[in-house]
């Protein structure tokens, strides 16, 4: 373990190495060498991590900071690693899912001409997004929290020459920044407060004896806004359905398993600043709850198979931030977990769908796959189960444990309680209708079309995460609570009250919790119900009927309830004319008046013309009188 | 006395300028190559001179002697840690610029006499401690500058030559009076002239006289700077610039207005520089805001940067003025890390130019596809210039940000907002230069960097690289001498520096 924890630093460097390696290196190598080389990197990190982290798990060794050196002395801005239970399941979810997605990522890029490129990318991400969850300072964390959004610009415009592609991915930057505008100030205030940047020397530090009341809220405040943004949160998250534009494995590793979920990990990491404020908590999970409702609203009436995912993890985004947000931080943490799993791999069986019918995205156009891409539909189908909540699924623990802390906390939060469980609902009404609409039915297809299972690049990834998706909820149940126990050092210090008193208290079998139980799965079972009664079983009279009283709500939620234009009349409009508006008074008034003063001169130049020789000697003897009366005149009234 | 080293740094580039210009007129092939050769002797002595730099306040490699005894004015050179960065800055993007010039075509052994002069008046301007011996360089550099602009800018050169010339002119006119009031009340206060600069530290000004001084030495640098409102000479000036004069001008020239301001106007004034503090704050932040929105709309390329420059500047400012230690040591760094980046997006905005004729945004589209290197080198510079973190302009922009919220926490909020806009100005404007598919024909065939033009820039990203992960090779250096200022400023006025200890409450 000793010998380990002085080379963390590799958990991040051999990603970075690998980058850098096929940033240059790349173009020599044929398919699928860039490929393999960026799996073995981030593998190798994956397995260092692993080591590195039984020792954790086992209580054998304690949280470790590895100092690797000063970057602002001044400010305590440094490059530390800080390795604890928090940040090792973090780096394991980044470096697993990361590994199995550049493996996926071999067999969906092939035959696209930057192949290579993609993986330079790919490597770079995972770098910065471990840069991010190892740093025990904030500089560094914002390092590697500005290096994702610079990834996640790179990959959405990917494909370039795609104006849309393009726009998209300058959007999720500007977006974001919206939010790092907020993450710096409060940056600001922590460093005006603490004196430091360290973590280890202000929020893990008994934050309480520094900051005010007033004060822990503005930087709570301003935290979560920098989450909003990063997180695809009310009112930043309009940018994350656009990033689909970038490739598929993009959209899983970046947009949905890992840098999606920074801003969650930056709340959990700072819920010792979140406590001390009376409000911060309520509007963190306000915030989510809003998000995962109308995300979820969203979500049932799109009709692009990517589309509905992205409002998906939007709304999943929320339900973590509901959880984070009602002090059940491990329920958060473990719900960004089971998420990676099953939403990576809802949206890695969306790419082999997409690969398999040439690039076709419309899911009108779809149905009946089953028979054709049977690997696809099997491990989709366990993922579908997984994200509605479906017991034994992955998704049934975790979703039921938030929905459990939040009922917990009482009071405005059984509002909150009532929003989730609606939107579990919505959840397993539109991921059905979305698996019906695929695999079921009869083929749509455009015509001619000859829909292929993936190859096995892509197929095995898919098995091993509908494994992960399938069983990961036993990592934390009820009776056992593994993950909760394996997280204690990182929150009991932060909230011992709550870990003492009233989590046991509602996971511990006292009826309540189990009767929470059954109710959450049977909103689950009662969405699937009505989705594949709507899209599967009904008669065809119905369904006109159906979609005939539905027209204006469906309408509505197909086009995301008019937000981007919104957003577009109010902002990004009235921004512009603004700017243009500056720009002309620049010209017109500022430089004008320049100019203005330049053409007076120039007048009385003319009518003094006789005076002027226009030689460089008399200007010069010009300037010299100008220089002894200025000068007399400032002796005079200076003041002496 | 010691080697002098500083008058020899001087010397250098003047005496390249002569070879170059004895050179055979016809021996076109000979001129630049020579020029960068020769240019790249006062890189090494500066490298000498960072070597052998000991990180402590007070000017090192001193030189004085006596030019006009009777009039105090004295040959008096040395430099700090604020003065040494800048010195190896501009020696670094000298040999740069000649290289990125080998498509000035009119009279080229004059255009390259005229850099390498230049060169010589900016070492001179950061290395002098008397203030006559200042101003004598701070006015001759703007004769190669304005013949720079003037003779190889393109169609509207004369104007904007002229009109940079006389705005800076009459910043000089009113400085100089400022130099000579102060001479004065030092010979009034101790019965001999002098024009030096330690001298003239110990006048004790009255708050009245450090308010007009400050506000002419001020006036000037402020318009060098430049910041809102006096700012509309430089789109102008870059618009018009040839490469080398755009790369010098917004990588090094404007550095002489915040330089001045630490060097002058808070070290002399430091009652007026506390006062009117806030006043330099608001034009520095208005700058800031303004300077990045207006760049947000322009429709040409360079002047986007232009304005860029505006912008990046106000937060220069805004460090200076904040009087912290790392709003100080923020600015500094700025300084350099904007010259490094801004210059290699002007050297990129050149390149374009060479090869399309020119810098209107509408006019490209879809360049990425035929210029990926370029686009790469592009798109590198552009993430250094919005403060991607790991870059170097973070660092800087960082520290004024942090610096600044410690003494003036609204100004540093409505600062950050830049951090924003920089996003979407650059990112707009690259979406549009380089992204979709090429549809006009002039640029389905434009050609990638070749070896030369690779190699201009493989030292610029390195120092962005280095400066942003490793700032401290920098920073220690800079430290001593910012903080002897906020000393000063302490030690004469009823200033005090907030400051933070870890685990105590803040204010």
């Amino acid at each position: 373990m000793d010998f380990l924890a002085d080379y963390l630093w590799l958990i991040i460097a051999l990603p970075l190495a690998g980058a850098v390696a096929l940033h240059f290196g790349g173009k020599f190598l044929p398919e699928p060498l860039p490929g393999l080389v960026a799996v073995g990197a981030i593998g190798t990190a994956f397995l260092i991590a692993a080591a590195a982290f039984v020792p954790l798990a086992t209580g054998e060794a304690e949280a470790h900071i590895l100092m690797l050196w000063d970057w602002m002395p001044g400010i305590g801005a440094a490059f530390e690693i800080r390795w604890d239970q928090l940040s090792a399941l973090m780096t394991l979810i980044v470096t697993g899912v990361g590994t199995l997605i550049h493996i996926y990522s071999i067999g969906y890029m092939h035959g696209d001409p930057r192949f290579s490129r993609f993986f330079t990318y790919l490597n770079l991400f995972a770098a910065s997004m471990l840069t991010l969850v190892l740093a025990n300072n904030y500089a560094m964390m914002f390092v590697g929290w500005e290096l994702v959004g610079l990834c996640s610009y790179l990959l959405i415009s990917f494909w370039f020459t795609r104006p849309s592609a393009a726009a998209a991915g300058k959007k999720a930057f500007v977006v974001n920044r919206i939010g790092d505008f907020a993450f710096i100030v409060g940056l600001m205030l922590v460093f005006t407060q603490f004196g430091s940047l360290s973590m280890s020397e202000t929020v893990l530090s008994h934050p309480g004896e520094v900051l005010s009341p007033g004060t822990a809220t503005a930087i709570a405040i301003l935290f979560l806004i920098g989450a909003a943004g990063k997180s695809a949160q009310i009112p930043l998250y309009v940018w994350l359905p656009d990033a689909m534009e970038g490739p598929t494995p993009v959209s899983a590793l970046i947009h949905a398993a890992t840098m999606v979920t920074a801003g969650v990990y930056l709340i959990a990491r700072n819920a010792a600043i979140f406590e001390l404020s009376p409000v911060a908590l309520p509007i963190v999970a306000t915030v989510g709850a809003a998000t995962a409702l109308v995300a979820a609203l969203i979500a049932v009436g799109q009709n692009d198979i990517k589309k509905v995912l992205a409002y998906s993890t939007v709304s999943q985004l929320g339900y973590m931030f509901l959880a984070v947000g009602s002090a059940g931080y491990v329920a958060g943490v473990f719900h960004l977990m089971t998420h990676a799993f099953f939403k990576a791999l809802l949206f890695l069986g969306a790419g082999s769908v997409i690969h398999g019918m040439h690039e076709e995205q419309d899911m009108r156009k779809m149905g009946g796959l089953r028979t054709a891409m049977p690997i696809t539909h099997a491990t989709m189908l366990v993922a579908t189960l997984a994200i509605a909540g479906i017991f034994p699924f992955a998704g049934f623990f975790s979703k039921d444990e938030i929905l459990a802390s939040v009922f917990a906390n009482g009071g405005y939060y059984l509002v909150l309680w009532g929003v989730g469980l609606f939107t579990a609902f919505l959840t397993a009404y539109y991921m059905t209708r979305q698996y019906i609409m695929v695999f079921w039915g009869k083929p749509r297809w455009v015509e001619g079309l000859k829909p292929h299972e993936s190859s096995l690049w892509m197929t095995v990834p898919l098995m091993v995460l509908a494994v992960l998706s399938a069983g990961a909820g036993f990592l934390n149940t009820p009776q056992l609570l593994t993950l909760e126990h394996y997280l204690e050092p990182v929150f009991e210090a932060l909230h011992p009250a709550h870990l003492e008193s009233e989590l046991p208290r509602i996971l511990g079998m006292d009826g309540l919790a189990f009767g929470l139980a059954i109710v959450s799965l049977g909103v689950a079972v009662i969405g699937i119900a009505t989705a594949g009664f709507v899209y599967a079983r009904s008669s065809e009279r119905f369904r006109q009927w159906f979609a005939n009283a539905t027209r204006r709500p469906m309408n509505a939620s197909e086009n995301a309830f008019w937000v981007d234009k919104f957003y577009g009349k109010t902002i990004v409009l009235p921004g512009k004319k603004l700017a243009q508006g500056l720009a002309s008074f620049d010209s017109f008034f500022v430089d004008g008046a320049v100019n203005g003063v330049a053409g007076v001169v120039q007048r009385i130049g003319m009518s003094l013309k006789p005076l002027q020789s226009g030689f460089v000697r008399s200007y010069g003897a010009t300037f010299v009188a100008g220089v002894i009366g200025l000068v007399i005149f400032f002796l005079t009234r200076g003041g002496l | 006395m010691d080697f002098p080293m500083l008058s020899v740094l001087i010397l250098v580039p003047v005496l390249a300028a002569l070879v170059v210009m004895v050179l055979p007129a016809d021996r076109t092939e000979l001129h630049l190559p020579v020029a960068l050769v020769l240019s790249l002797l006062p890189v090494g002595l500066a490298g000498i001179l960072f070597a052998r730099f000991e990180s402590a306040a007070g000017f090192q490699f001193v030189e004085q002697a006596a030019l006009i005894e009777r009039w105090g004015i004295s040959w008096h050179l040395g430099i700090d840690g604020i003065a040494l960065p800048l010195i190896l800055l501009t020696t670094i993007l000298i040999p740069i610029s000649i290289a990125a010039s080998t498509s000035i075509a009119k009279s080229p052994q004059l255009f390259l006499a005229m850099v390498l002069l230049l060169e010589a008046g900016l070492i001179g301007v950061f290395s002098a401690l008397d203030l006559i011996v200042f101003f004598v360089f701070f006015e001759a550099i703007l004769i190669p500058m304005y013949f720079i602009i003037g003779i190889w800018g393109s169609e509207n050169r004369i104007y904007a030559a002229i009109k940079f010339f006389l705005y800076t002119a009459f910043g000089s006119a009113l400085m100089l009076a400022g130099i000579i009031a102060l001479s004065v009340l030092q010979q009034q206060k101790t019965g001999f002239a002098s024009f030096d600069y330690s001298d003239l530290l110990t006048l004790e000004l009255t708050p009245g006289t450090q308010a007009w001084l400050f506000a002419v030495f001020g006036i000037a640098f402020a318009i060098k700077v430049p910041m809102f409102p006096v700012h509309t000479w430089l789109p102008d000036a870059h618009v018009q610039a040839p490469t080398a004069g755009s790369v010098l001008l917004a990588g090094v020239m404007l550095k002489l207005g915040t330089y001045g301001f630490l060097r002058f106007n808070l070290p002399l004034f430091p009652d007026a520089a506390v006062k009117y503090a806030p006043v330099v704050a608001t034009l520095a932040v208005i700058g800031i805001v303004y300077g990045a929105a207006v760049a947000i709309v322009q429709t040409d390329l360079k002047k986007l940067v232009a304005y860029s420059s505006v912008s990046h500047l106000g937060f220069i400012m805004l460090g200076i003025v904040a009087f912290t230690q790392s709003g100080l040591d923020g600015g500094v760094i700025q300084m350099v890390n904007h010259g490094i980046t801004t210059g290699a997006l002007f050297l990129l905005v050149g390149m374009l130019y060479e090869r399309r004729h020119t810098k209107l945004i509408a006019d490209f589209g879809g360049l990425q596809k035929t210029m990926p290197v370029f686009a790469g080198v592009f798109l590198f510079s552009t993430f250094a210039s919005i403060g991607l973190p790991g870059l170097n302009g973070f660092v800087g922009e960082f520290l004024v940000l942090v610096g600044s919220y410690a003494t003036r926490p609204a100004f540093a909020i409505i600062a950050t907002a830049g951090v924003v806009l920089a996003a979407i100005y650059l990112l707009w404007a690259y979406e549009r230069v380089f992204t979709g598919e090429p549809d006009k024909p002039e640029n389905v065939n434009v050609a990638d960097l070749n070896l030369r033009e690779t190699l201009i820039f493989v030292p610029l990203i390195i120092l962005i690289l280095t400066l942003g992960l490793y700032p401290k090779v920098l920073l220690d250096r800079i430290e001593p001498s910012t903080a002897a200022i906020i000393d000063r400023i302490e030690a004469t006025t009823d200033f005090v520096e907030p400051t933070f200890v870890i685990g105590e409450p803040g204010e």
